[in-house]
C-alpha cells in the first residue's frame, strides 16, 4: 500500500495539476509568472517527496554530531547549548568600548566582538594622513599596546572569549591581544578567540587589502603555524562569506567561494607542512543570513555536507573537528533599510530565525538603526532582546534540524550544493583561488549580481518594503549614534605619549628584525610579537612589512 | 549633432578608506549603461587624487561614494582642491551613507545632490542629464 502510493506520486501531482490546479489557475493566475529567491534562484510552486527521490537518508543527512553533520554539528545542539550570542561593537575611543563591552557582559552577552575603526582595518596609524575624518567613527581606534590594555581592562581574557574582525594587519592584532593578555598575567594558552584573518575573500569582496596575494597567504600560514604551537584556543582563520554576500552575490556564490578559500587555506597550511589535525580543527566560518529564510536555511546545510566530505576525501584527517564546519552568523546588513529603520527589527527577527534553523554556533543581529550608523545602545539592546526571544520564547531550539525532511529544504539543500560544485570546477579551471581572484573572476561574478539585483528591484520584480512599494513620506526618527570629536583629540594625543614615552631604539631594531624575517622564510609572528610588546604601532608594523611586500593593486571591474 | 555625440563623462570616485564598493559600481553600471562614458577611480583615493583624475579626464560630473562616515572632512577637502584646480563647470553629486542633518551643509559647499539608499538608478541618470551645464 505504501510502496503503492509512493510509485504513484509524480502520477498523482500531474493528475492535480491538470484537474485541481487548473482549474483554479484558469479562474484566477497566480501573482507572479516567475517566483524567486532573494538570490534570483526560482522556485517551484510545490515540493514533494519526487523532488527527494534521490535522498539517501545516512549519506546525506546522517544524525547529529555525525557525518556529514548536514542536520548539525553536535547531538544535542541547542538542546545542551544555545547559540553563543556575540554582538559586534565598537567605537571611538578604547574607553567607550571597554564601557560598551562591559555592559553588553553583563545583559547576558556571552562573548565579545571587536569592530575596528578603518585605519587599524588598513594597518595605519591615526596619525597617518589617510586616516583624517576616520578616527573612532566605525568602530573602536587600536593604534598599539596602550589601546588595547584599556580596551580589555576589568574584562578577564582568561574567561571571555574574544572574536576580532581583523584581516589584512591580523596578525599584528592577534599579537597585541596575546600581549595585553600577557599584561593580565594571562598566558596565550589560555586565550580563547578568533580572528577573520580571511584575505582571500578581502580581494574578492571587502577589498580591505594592504599587501599582493601571495605574501598576505604566507602571513596566513605563519600564523596557523603560530596557533597550532602557542595559542591552542584561537580560531586562527573565520573563512567569510559575509562580505561576499554583503558585496552583492547570491547565496550560493557566497556558498562556492567561501567554501574555495576554506580549502584553500587548508591547501597551504599542509603544503607549509602542517598536519592537517594540528589546525584545521581552529578553522571556522563566518556566513550571512539573508532573508530568504528557505534558501539561507538550506545554504546552512549545505556547507556542512560539502565542507565535511571535500575535507575528508583531501586531505584524510583523522581528527573530525577538522572536518566539521563550526560557524558564526550574522544578519544581513545589506537588506537594512535607512526607509522606516524600524521595520529592519523584523528583517533582522527573520534572518537570526533562517540561522538558527540552520544550526549557527554563534550568531550576531543587527540593530535597526546600521543603515544610517554604528548602533545606539537602545537599538543595540533590542536586537540582542530578538536573540534571547528567539532562544527561551518561540520554541525553534527545542529540536534539531527542525525542518531537516522536509520536501522543499532537501531538494534546495540539494540544488545548491549540485551549484557550489560547478562553481568549484569553474575555479579549478581558472587555476584556483589566488590566480581566479588576479583574473578579476569573483569581482565580476559578484558585480554582476549585485547589478541584476538592483535591477530587478528597479523594475519591481522584487518588493521591498518602504522601498519601492509602501513608500512614506519619511524621516528619520530614530536617534543615530554621534561620534565625538573629542575621540580623535584623545586618540592623537595617546598616540604621541605612547611614542615619546617607549623605548623608540628597541621598536626599530625590532621592526628592522620583522623586515629580515620577511625578506626570508622566518615565521614573522614572535618578530610582530616582540615589537608590538615595546609599543610598536600597527601602522609601524605593517609599513615594515610594505617595504618588503608592497600594496595590492586591484583590476578596476565593474 | 556634433554637440550632441560627445558622450558625457562622469568620474565615480570612492575617498575614505572604506571597501564598500557595491553601490559605486552599481551606480557606474547603471550610468554606462545610460550612455554616459564612465570613469571609476577605485578605493581610498585621497581628495587629492580625485580632483586631480577629474581634470586630467575632464569629465563633466563627479559622482563621490563613501560610507565610512568621513565625508563631513572629506568632501570640503575634494570641493576646495576642485576650485584651487579652477574646475568650476563640474556637476558634483554624491551617494552612500550621509545622515539627513548633513545634507544641507553639503549642499551649501556646491554639491548638487546627494542620492542615499535605496534611489532607483534611473534618478541619478535623469538628474545629471538634467543639471549637467
Amino acid at each position: 500500500m505504501v510502496t503503492k502510493e509512493k510509485l504513484d506520486i509524480s502520477q498523482q501531482k500531474r493528475d492535480w495539476e491538470n484537474n485541481t490546479l487548473k482549474k483554479t489557475l484558469d479562474k484566477s493566475p497566480e501573482r507572479r509568472e516567475r517566483f524567486m529567491t532573494t538570490s534570483s534562484r526560482p522556485i517551484a510552486r510545490l515540493y514533494t517527496p519526487t523532488d527527494i527521490a534521490n535522498l539517501d537518508y545516512d549519506r546525506d543527512l546522517g544524525f547529529p554530531g555525525q557525518y556529514p553533520f548536514t542536520r548539525g554539528v553536535y547531538p544535542t545542539m541547542y538542546r545542551g547549548r544555545l547559540w553563543t550570542m556575540r554582538m559586534f561593537a565598537g567605537f571611538g575611543t578604547a574607553e567607550q568600548t571597554n564601557a560598551r563591552y562591559r555592559y553588553l557582559l553583563e545583559q547576558g552577552q556571552t562573548g565579545l566582538s571587536v569592530a575596528f575603526h578603518l585605519p587599524t582595518i588598513q594597518g595605519l596609524d591615526s596619525d597617518d594622513p589617510m586616516a583624517t575624518g576616520e578616527i573612532g567613527v566605525c568602530g573602536v581606534a587600536v593604534d598599539s599596546l596602550a589601546d588595547m590594555e584599556i580596551l580589555f581592562s576589568r574584562i578577564p581574557l582568561d574567561k571571555v572569549t574574544t572574536s576580532m574582525t581583523i584581516n589584512a594587519p591580523a596578525a599584528v592584532l592577534l599579537c597585541l591581544y596575546i600581549a595585553a593578555a600577557e599584561k593580565q598575567g594571562i598566558s596565550s594558552t589560555q586565550i580563547g578567540g578568533t580572528i577573520q584573518n580571511d584575505i582571500l575573500k578581502e580581494y574578492q569582496a571587502q577589498k580591505t587589502w594592504i599587501f599582493p596575494p601571495d605574501p598576505s597567504m604566507r602571513i596566513i600560514t605563519n600564523t596557523l603555524e603560530f596557533c597550532t604551537k602557542n595559542v591552542p584556543r584561537w580560531n586562527t582563520i573565520s573563512i567569510s562569506g559575509y562580505h561576499i554576500r554583503e558585496a552583492g552575490s547570491t547565496a550560493v556564490q557566497e556558498l562556492a567561494f567561501t567554501l574555495a578559500n576554506g580549502l584553500t587555506y587548508v591547501q597551504a597550511g599542509v603544503d607549509a607542512g602542517l598536519a592537517i589535525d594540528d589546525f584545521a580543527p581552529r578553522l571556522s566560518f563566518f556566513f550571512d543570513s539573508h532573508l530568504d529564510l528557505f534558501e539561507e536555511i538550506a545554504k546552512f546545510r549545505a556547507a556542512r555536507r560539502i565542507w565535511a566530505r571535500e575535507m575528508r576525501e583531501r586531505f584524510n584527517p583523522k581528527n573530525r573537528g577538522s572536518y566539521l564546519l563550526r560557524f558564526h552568523t550574522q544578519t544581513a546588513g545589506v537588506s537594512l533599510t535607512a526607509q522606516q529603520p524600524e521595520n529592519n527589527i523584523i528583517r533582522t527577527t527573520l534572518q537570526a530565525l533562517a540561522a538558527v534553523l540552520g544550526g549557527t554556533q554563534s550568531l550576531h543581529t543587527n540593530s535597526m538603526d546600521e543603515a544610517w550608523a554604528l548602533p545606539t545602545e537602545k537599538a543595540a539592546t533590542i536586537a540582542l532582546r530578538t536573540q534571547q526571544i528567539l532562544a527561551h520564547e518561540s520554541g525553534v531550539a527545542n529540536t534539531i534540524d527542525p525542518l531537516g525532511g522536509a520536501y522543499f529544504i532537501e531538494a534546495l539543500t540539494d540544488e545548491m550544493e549540485e551549484e557550489v560544485y560547478k562553481y568549484f570546477d569553474r575555479i579549478e579551471k581558472l587555476g584556483g583561488v589566488v590566480e581566479a581572484i588576479k583574473k578579476g573572476f569573483f569581482q565580476r561574478e559578484i558585480s554582476d549580481s549585485a547589478y541584476r539585483y538592483q535591477r530587478e528591484t528597479e523594475e519591481k520584480e522584487r518588493i521591498i518594503v518602504g522601498v519601492n512599494e509602501y513608500i512614506t513620506d519619511d524621516r528619520l526618527e530614530i536617534p543615530v549614534l554621534k561620534i565625538d570629536p573629542e575621540v580623535e583629540r584623545t586618540q592623537l594625543a595617546r598616540l604621541q605619549k605612547t611614542r615619546k614615552s617607549r623605548n623608540n631604539n628597541k621598536v626599530e631594531q625590532l621592526l628592522s628584525r620583522l623586515q629580515k624575517a620577511a625578506e626570508g622564510t622566518e615565521n614573522l609572528l614572535p618578530h610582530i610579537l616582540a615589537a608590538v610588546r615595546e609599543y610598536a604601532t600597527v601602522g609601524e608594523v605593517c609599513n615594515a612589512l610594505r617595504d618588503v611586500y608592497g600594496e595590492y593593486q586591484e583590476p578596476i571591474i565593474f | 549633432m556634433t554637440e550632441s555625440e560627445r558622450k558625457i563623462r562622469v568620474l565615480v570616485a570612492k575617498p575614505g578608506l572604506d571597501g564598500h564598493d557595491r553601490g559605486a559600481k552599481v551606480v557606474a553600471r547603471a550610468l554606462r549603461d545610460a550612455g554616459f562614458e564612465v570613469i571609476y577611480t577605485g578605493l581610498r583615493q585621497t581628495p587629492e587624487q580625485i580632483a586631480e583624475a577629474a581634470l586630467q579626464e575632464d569629465v563633466d560630473v563627479i559622482g563621490l561614494s563613501i560610507l565610512s562616515g568621513a565625508h563631513m572632512r572629506l568632501f570640503p577637502e575634494i570641493m576646495k582642491l576642485l576650485k584651487e584646480k579652477g574646475i568650476d563647470d563640474v556637476l558634483v553629486i554624491a551617494g552612500g551613507i550621509i545622515p539627513e542633518e548633513d545634507i544641507k551643509p553639503l549642499e551649501k559647499m556646491g554639491i548638487k545632490a546627494i542620492f542615499g539608499p535605496g534611489t532607483p538608478t534611473g534618478e541619478i541618470v535623469e538628474f545629471i542629464r538634467k543639471n549637467i551645464k
